[in-house]
């Protein structure tokens, strides 16, 4: 349990995807102009990632890793073993934009209000750098199946955490004199360069 | 070169830059520019991609149903982008080890989803091509200034060669701490959007 907990902290502060790895930027920067719509967005990259890290998993670890389908295959020899792992990119957002394209229609269906708060925001996702950063870094570290789940929902939080932060600051920002040519997109990105420097200190914190 | 093909080639660079403007395939541009080769090798895999997955796209473009084409142009994308990450790995693996996932990532750049989805559906393939060329031009424009101020005033090199000797090694420079941190990218990009849009006013935003 605590070590779950441990890897629950560390990806939603220490290695938070948008603020570490800048992960999912565009729509980081895109979509960040207000609250609501930044939580909405938020919420909806925690399900996809919750859900779509552990399926990774389990397809990755079951059919694409080097010698998994041996057993199945019936092969003993070291030289015929089939390593797959090579199709790893095309298979994972085949199954992230098949899993985005099936929560939509189950939300349509059962929570017509939810997908009347999340519904442009689906189709974004499939594209959104953060699902499968954090899915390439579900096989990088080689998470057994309870850890993905965690580390799913964990750097779906984090992720959620920090464009709503962004957007936040850039709601208070309409009220500042910001120079003609940083307006909008300038002064963005240093802000969110300084929020990153403040996620910077709790790079400090060993767990 | 007529100034049709100079303007679909070169325009993307200054006038339309992808990241500057478009605000497209950001994610890689922040992790990847700590040194100019890591930027160099990221801005030719990118070049490449982008260019023929327009070129392949545009090809079949009258014979993608508007409903899976995503699909498709995903398909497509994530087969070179296999191609590039096999032949990276298999020649220069210590920088595929460097950038990690972020070759993987290239199928997730909003850059080439954006082109493939916004020009290579419309237009003609050799166009097309160019375009996708171009537009990897300007993203590789904006990495390589990021990752020169970078790898320059952080480590006192340029391309690994030594330009500024170390006070570590006995000579004068004390590295800047601040610009070996990956973040210091978000800063330098807003001072690069800054100085573009002081130079082209018709870029500044309105609130």
């Amino acid at each position: 349990m605590e070590h779950y907990l441990s890897i629950f902290v560390k990806t939603i502060f220490i290695e938070n995807l948008a603020l570490t790895f800048f992960l999912g930027m565009c729509t980081f920067l895109a979509v960040s102009k207000k609250v609501s719509t930044a939580i909405g967005l938020g919420v909806a990259v925690v399900v996809v990632l919750g859900i779509a890290v552990p399926v990774n998993q389990i397809i990755y670890q079951a059919i694409l890793a080097p010698g998994a389908l041996d057993s199945v295959m019936g092969i003993t020899e070291q030289k015929d073993s089939i390593d797959l792992s090579f199709l790893s990119f095309i298979t994972f957002i085949g199954v992230i934009a098949a899993l985005v394209q099936i929560l939509e229609m189950i939300l349509d269906k059962y929570f017509p209000a939810l997908y009347q708060a999340l519904g442009i925001f689906l189709p974004l996702i499939t594209v959104n750098c953060a699902i499968f950063g954090a899915v390439s870094f579900m096989v990088a570290k080689n998470l057994t199946l309870g850890e993905s789940v965690v580390y799913g929902i964990g750097s779906g939080v984090g992720w959620m955490l920090a464009i709503v932060l962004m957007a936040a600051i850039r709601e208070k920002m309409k009220y500042s004199d910001v120079p003609d040519g940083l307006k909008g997109l300038g002064i963005t990105f240093i802000s969110a360069g300084l929020m990153a420097f403040g996620f910077l200190s709790f790079g400090g914190i060993s767990l | 070169m007529s100034s049709d093909t100079k303007k679909v080639l070169f325009g993307p660079v200054i006038d339309n830059n992808p990241i500057a403007l478009q605000v497209l395939g950001v994610c890689s541009a922040l992790a990847v520019t700590s040194s100019m080769a890591n930027a160099l090798v990221m801005t030719i895999a990118v070049m490449l991609v982008t260019g023929f997955s327009n070129l392949f796209i545009s090809l079949i473009r009258n014979h993608i149903p508007s409903s899976v084409r995503i699909i498709v142009q995903m398909a497509i994308i994530a087969s070179l982008v296999i191609v590039v990450d096999q032949v990276l790995k298999a020649f220069s693996y210590q920088l595929s080890k460097e950038l990690s996932v972020f070759i993987g990532l290239i199928i997730t750049n909003c850059i080439v989803m954006g082109r493939a989805e916004a020009f290579a559906m419309k237009e003609k393939p050799g166009v097309s091509f160019l375009d996708g060329i171009g537009n990897g031009l300007g993203y590789g424009a904006v990495l390589m200034v990021v990752a020169f101020f970078r790898e320059l005033f952080g480590f006192g090199e340029i391309f690994g060669i030594e330009v500024f000797k170390l006070v570590q090694n006995d000579g004068w420079y004390q590295g800047n701490g601040l610009l070996v941190l990956p973040f210091s990218s978000f800063f330098i990009i807003g001072l690069i959007i800054w100085a573009i849009r002081q130079w082209k006013p018709e870029q500044v935003e309105k609130d």
